[in-house]
């Protein structure tokens, strides 16, 4: 191997991607807007939701319950109602996506000790937010029966403990299909504390795992063009009646989107922190160590497949194919792993974005030190330096 | 150095059913300017390729510079140019960066770089280009181009496939004087062309049909076993000037592409009658040029005698 040529190959890609303005663009143009669609539209929290009021009762009480509402970050009040008729037209127009129906006899009720139900309508056709918001729902709601009973929790049963002359109520909420969805009054308050991410933003872990998305797609599908597109303009014939090997040209293809793939790397990081308020704990060292080891891996598969697909359109259909898709769907980026069917969570294993993504958490949220990384890494420099080796292999310097 | 430039023993080659090199056999001494000399399809690029140690044959053996297309592939790389059909140069890279390029995969010394460069880019003509995109040159100016580079390593066998396909009559003649500067240098040029007067300019030119070779001999005897002539005429007016002369005595056949047309002859002095004929007709004509008949019972007749 020469060191010469390596250079030549290094120089000769680069000047290339500099000046073709539609590679710059898939080189650092793709990735930020990846992280900004990804980050901004994957988001499994719930919050501000349109929510219109029917409020038949107008008590100070029913206004108090309302208020609750508008004070939670969930749910934003767009509306209020006169009659039946509106909800039903601010939920079919998608003006709300919530609607809270409070009965004349709710104050009634609430003071007498019976059971005060209101009505709740969900837009069930986004059944995910639906589920999440009639849970807040019923979880403002023994909130806010609790406050009014003022009862120490622990006796909230006992007839005899609460305020005189008074008998505890119970909030009952009806959900859109009918049945009470809480209403038990509450024995126990369960003090859940979260570790690691302890505002449970999902930004904080999607971002991490974004870039390990981002990483592969990248990694895949730039170099899986650059030697398809050398066959396909012609300059691949050329390339090989010289006595260039095939290690030099892929390690020289190889190191210039490397160095491209580690400015993203330490793009989105930014982006990440500054952007979207992920904080980064672990070391950035070791991200970009380990990130360069999954990169290394992700780039001979690119080539890999260039050399075996020689067009451009193959080889990039098959690089999303391969990288991409399973980064997406199988990484545990998106999906628990441990959620997902066996023979599914079997696949996940040679999934390299897989160990990449744990990684990346794992710095992210933990600050997790590399010998707590051993598998992971120990797989990805297994993983690379295979495909690395097969993809030297192909490489065929003659024409079938 | 005894060696011959190329040795070719029963040298074969298909795809699929069709056969491309069919058991060539062929020796070209050091300081020839070889010329493969048939119509397209004949089988000259994969006899290029072949020699050029970047495609395996199906069958037989060839060595080039000493040694073996099979088994030596890289080696021959080292002591070969090769200049294939199609542009294949970065279009994206200027003329100089191209150059070094190749200097750099050829691992020309630093040292004699600069006199090396100057040398290539004067006698092509491209000194004043050197920092235009090679993607913006002309097609006469993009085969000097591809020829500098491949000349970058001083190679003792050149391979040009077709180098002038394309290319402008000033360009064309420019590039064979260069090819013959190139010969007193004792380089050896194995050329491929479908042009008949640029295979004349050669020491001895190969027919190839089919993927077989048919005769092997210098200019002139393979010409006097032409049965049939065929003319390239370049015209703005093709249409209506093969409209004119088609159904002329000793005419066998008129093809119109474009802005030229071929006409096939009984023989070649009929080709003053034909623009005479022309002039009379009042169609302009701006080239015309001898190629190689590319009717098929033009070989077979051949391969008869």
């Amino acid at each position: 191997m020469k060191l010469m040529r390596i250079k030549a190959i290094v120089k000769k890609e680069a000047i290339q991607i500099l000046r073709d303005p539609l590679s710059l663009a898939m080189a650092f143009l793709m990735p930020v807007m990846l992280l900004f669609i990804f980050g901004y539209a994957i988001t499994m929290d719930v919050d501000n939701l349109s929510t219109v009021v029917y409020d038949r009762d107008k008590s100070s009480m029913s206004r108090e319950f309302i208020a609750e509402f508008r004070e939670s970050r969930y749910f934003t009040i767009v509306g209020y109602a006169e009659k039946q008729a509106d909800i039903d037209r601010y939920i079919d127009s998608g003006l709300a996506r919530v609607a809270i129906s409070i009965p004349e006899d709710f104050s009634k009720n609430m003071k007498t000790g019976r059971n005060a139900e209101i009505q709740v309508a969900v837009d069930g056709s986004d059944s995910n937010t639906a589920t999440i918001a009639l849970g807040y729902i019923s979880a403002i709601s023994e909130l806010y029966s609790q406050r009014i009973n003022k009862a120490p929790v622990t006796t909230f049963n006992s007839p005899h403990s609460g305020r005189e002359g008074e008998v505890p109520r119970t909030l009952f909420v009806e959900g859109a299909t009918g049945y009470p969805l809480a209403g038990v009054p509450l024995i126990v308050t369960p003090r859940m504390r979260v570790w690691y991410n302890p505002e449970l933003k999902s930004r904080n872990f999607i971002v991490p795992g974004l870039i390990a998305v981002i990483m592969a797609i990248i990694a895949a599908l730039l170099t899986s063009l650059t030697i398809a597109r050398e066959w396909e303009r012609g300059t691949m014939e050329q390339l090989i009646s010289t006595p260039v090997k095939p290690p030099e040209l892929i390690i020289g293809k190889l190191f210039t989107y490397f160095i491209i793939g580690l400015i993203d790397v330490l793009m989105s990081t930014l982006i990440g922190i500054y952007l979207f308020d992920v904080p980064l704990k672990g070391s950035p060292l070791l991200l970009m160590m380990l990130s360069s080891l999954f990169l290394f891996g992700g780039l001979s598969l690119g080539i890999l497949i260039s050399v075996v697909a020689k067009s451009q359109l193959i080889a990039s259909q098959v690089s999303i194919i391969v990288s991409y898709l399973p980064a997406l769907l199988l990484s545990g980026f998106m999906f628990s792993i441990s959620n997902m069917p066996g023979p599914l969570q079997i696949v996940s294993y040679i999934i390299p974005a897989r160990y990449f993504v744990t990684m990346l958490k794992a710095i992210y949220l933990k600050d997790s030190a590399l010998n707590l990384l051993v598998f992971e890494t120990v797989l990805l420099s297994i993983f690379g330096f295979l495909v690395f080796m097969i993809a030297n292999r192909k490489f065929k310097k003659r024409i079938e | 150095m005894d060696n011959p430039a190329i040795k070719t023993l029963n040298l074969t080659k298909s795809f699929g059913d069709n056969v491309a090199v069919d058991n060539l056999n062929l020796e070209i001494q050091r300081g020839e300017l070889f010329g493969l000399v048939g119509p397209d399809g004949a089988g000259k690029t994969t006899i290029m390729r072949l020699l050029a140690a970047i495609m395996l044959p199906a069958s037989g053996e060839a060595w080039v510079a000493g040694h073996s297309i099979l088994h030596e592939g890289e080696k021959i790389k080292e002591k070969i140019g090769y200049m294939s059909q199609r542009f294949g140069l970065y279009e994206d890279l200027t003329v100089m960066e191209n150059i070094l390029f190749y200097a750099d995969l050829y691992e020309v010394p630093k040292k004699e770089r600069p006199r090396r460069i100057e040398r290539l880019l004067g006698f092509s003509n491209l000194t004043p280009f050197k920092e235009r995109l090679a993607g913006k040159l002309s097609g006469g100016m993009k085969q000097k181009l591809g020829l500098a580079c491949a000349l970058i390593h001083t190679p003792e066998v050149l391979f040009l496939d077709e180098p002038t396909n394309g290319v402008d009559p000033v360009s064309r003649r420019d590039f064979w004087r260069i090819l013959y500067d190139l010969l007193k240098e004792k380089v050896t040029i194995f050329v491929s062309t479908a042009y008949l007067d640029e295979a004349e300019r050669c020491t001895r030119i190969g027919l190839i049909h089919k993927g077989r070779l048919i005769m092997a001999d210098n200019p002139a005897n393979v010409k006097k076993s032409m049965p049939l002539a065929m003319v390239e005429v370049w015209s703005p007016e093709a249409r209506k000037a093969a409209e004119a002369i088609k159904n002329m005595n000793g005419v066998k056949d008129v093809s119109v592409y474009g802005n030229r047309f071929h006409i096939t002859l009984t023989e070649m002095g009929l080709m003053n009658a034909i623009i005479a004929q022309l002039k009379d007709t009042g169609v302009e004509i701006t080239d015309y040029r001898s190629v190689l008949p590319s009717l098929e019972d033009v070989f077979i007749e051949m391969v008869k005698r």
